[in-house]
């Protein structure tokens, strides 16, 4: 069937000024009662192409003005409220300087024009596999704060993701924040991008390692992969691997191999094959952890 | 659809619309508003063709509905001009033939506005990079990353 894209279906438009009247909205809704949207990027072209049931009334977020924040403490680690953009992000000296992994990936969304309204929050509600920000909050350790009209409660990012454009969220629930655990001495992060073209690209496989080394071993390490499996994964095996080891070439192309055998990308995709994902996993894995070992 | 009433501000002027929720910001400029400088290209917010800067951000007009730019200042392509003079960036474009069909030369113009707005003086490679949100079927990107550089060396020392 031919969809006539570039026209809207209609709906019904809310922008609530307060977090709770929306919880409150969600808590007695009905299926496609209502969705809501921060910078609509992602929604409205689902909503021209038809790809989503149509909502009778779409709830826009922008209102709730206290969620758009980056709050950085030293002791207490990072927050970013449900409405920061995705180049409030990419242009933070703090996350640039604490945790450059996100930086990088929030720079490798899309275009300026697409970063200017998107949110990291959307980013990964939106539950792509390929999603840039999803690696980097991986191996930083993030968590999502969730909300629901009776309370709150705190997911690991890891668990978040539940399959290919799905999340753990209930109906009645939005996400508040996402929080990453304070700096640690001694550590850093990358996050690298495989993609056919240098922008405006969705990645053929993402890596975000994020890794404590004193005296030349690896203390903690984490990995997350983007692309390499039905949702953003981390690579437990690989990690647990190096952590104790020295940092040598060896011991990165052990863990590089490790990481390969834990991702389980589509068999069947038209942007790139099982098995040359699974090699790239191996080669972006390793640049990375030698890019960190310095 | 209830119609609501939205005002902005869209290249100086100030402008109240009543406008159905589901009227993207795109078709409510271009169609209702007659900015035809606003162009729709792909509508999925890949091309760049419909670029506005709205509250001093670059942004795709295709994906956002017009009622959630209520109260915010819009700059069109159109709003660039002072009179009958074009602005430096257009006379570059103009001058350097930054052109082919000029479907996608609105949404460059204002992609290099808010570039050089930031980066008086930007390198190639930094002018990619500005420009990677805005698609020229015709492939003419050479010509047009010269118009940068051209509008960018006659505003040296000028304000934009």
């Amino acid at each position: 069937m031919v969809v006539f894209y570039r026209r809207m279906p209609r709906f019904e438009y809310l922008k609530p000024q307060r977090f709770e009247d929306v919880l409150e909205l969600l808590q007695n809704s009905t299926p496609n009662r209502y969705r809501v949207f921060a910078g609509g990027t992602d929604l409205m072209d689902q909503l021209k192409q038809r790809k989503i049931n149509v909502p009778e009334t779409v709830i826009d977020l922008k209102g709730i003005t206290e969620l758009d924040f980056i709050n950085f403490d030293k002791s207490s680690g990072l927050r970013i409220g449900a409405l920061t953009t995705v180049a409030d992000v990419a242009k933070s000296p703090e996350i640039e300087e604490h945790y450059p992994a996100l930086a990088q990936g929030a720079r490798e969304i899309a275009s300026i024009q697409i970063q200017n309204r998107a949110t990291i929050t959307g980013n990964i509600c939106n539950a792509v596999s390929s999603a840039d920000s999803a690696p980097p909050l991986l191996a930083l350790g993030a968590e999502v704060v969730c909300a629901n009209r009776n309370g709150e409660r705190t997911i690991k990012i890891e668990d978040f993701f539940s399959g290919p454009g799905q999340t753990v969220l209930n109906p009645n629930e939005l996400v508040k924040e996402i929080t990453l655990p304070p700096p640690v001495d001694n550590s850093d992060s990358v996050y690298l991008k495989l993609a056919p073209r240098g922008r405006m690209d969705l990645a053929w496989i993402g890596v975000a390692v994020w890794a404590q080394i004193s005296e030349r071993i690896f203390n903690n390490v984490r990995i997350g992969l983007g692309a390499a499996a039905p949702t953003p994964i981390r690579t437990p095996n690989a990690e647990e691997a190096l952590c104790g080891l020295d940092v040598v070439s060896e011991n990165i192309e052990a863990a590089a191999a490790i990481a390969s055998g834990e991702a389980s990308p589509r068999e069947n995709s038209f942007r790139a094959g099982s098995e040359y994902r699974h090699m790239m996993v191996e080669v972006l894995v390793k640049r990375v952890l030698t890019q960190l070992a310095g | 659809m209830e119609k609501i009433t939205c005002n902005f501000v869209v290249n100086g002027q100030a402008e109240e619309i009543s406008i159905p929720p589901n009227r993207t910001l795109l078709h409510m400029l271009r169609e209702d508003l007659m900015f035809h400088g606003v162009r729709e290209g792909c509508s999925h917010g890949e091309c760049g063709s419909c670029n506005v800067i709205l509250d001093g951000k670059l942004v795709n007009a295709c994906l956002i509905l017009a009622v959630e730019a209520d109260g915010m200042e819009i700059l069109t392509v159109e709003g660039m001009v002072d009179g009958d003079n074009l602005h430096p960036i257009q006379q570059a474009f103009v001058d350097e033939s930054g052109m082919q069909c000029g479907a996608c030369t609105t949404g460059m113009i204002l992609s290099t506005k808010n570039l050089l707005d930031a980066n008086p003086d930007p390198s190639r490679e930094e002018i990619k990079d500005a420009l990677a949100g805005n698609f020229c079927r015709c492939t003419g990107y050479a010509k047009i990353f010269e118009s940068v550089e051209a509008a960018a060396e006659s505003m040296k020392g000028t304000q934009s």
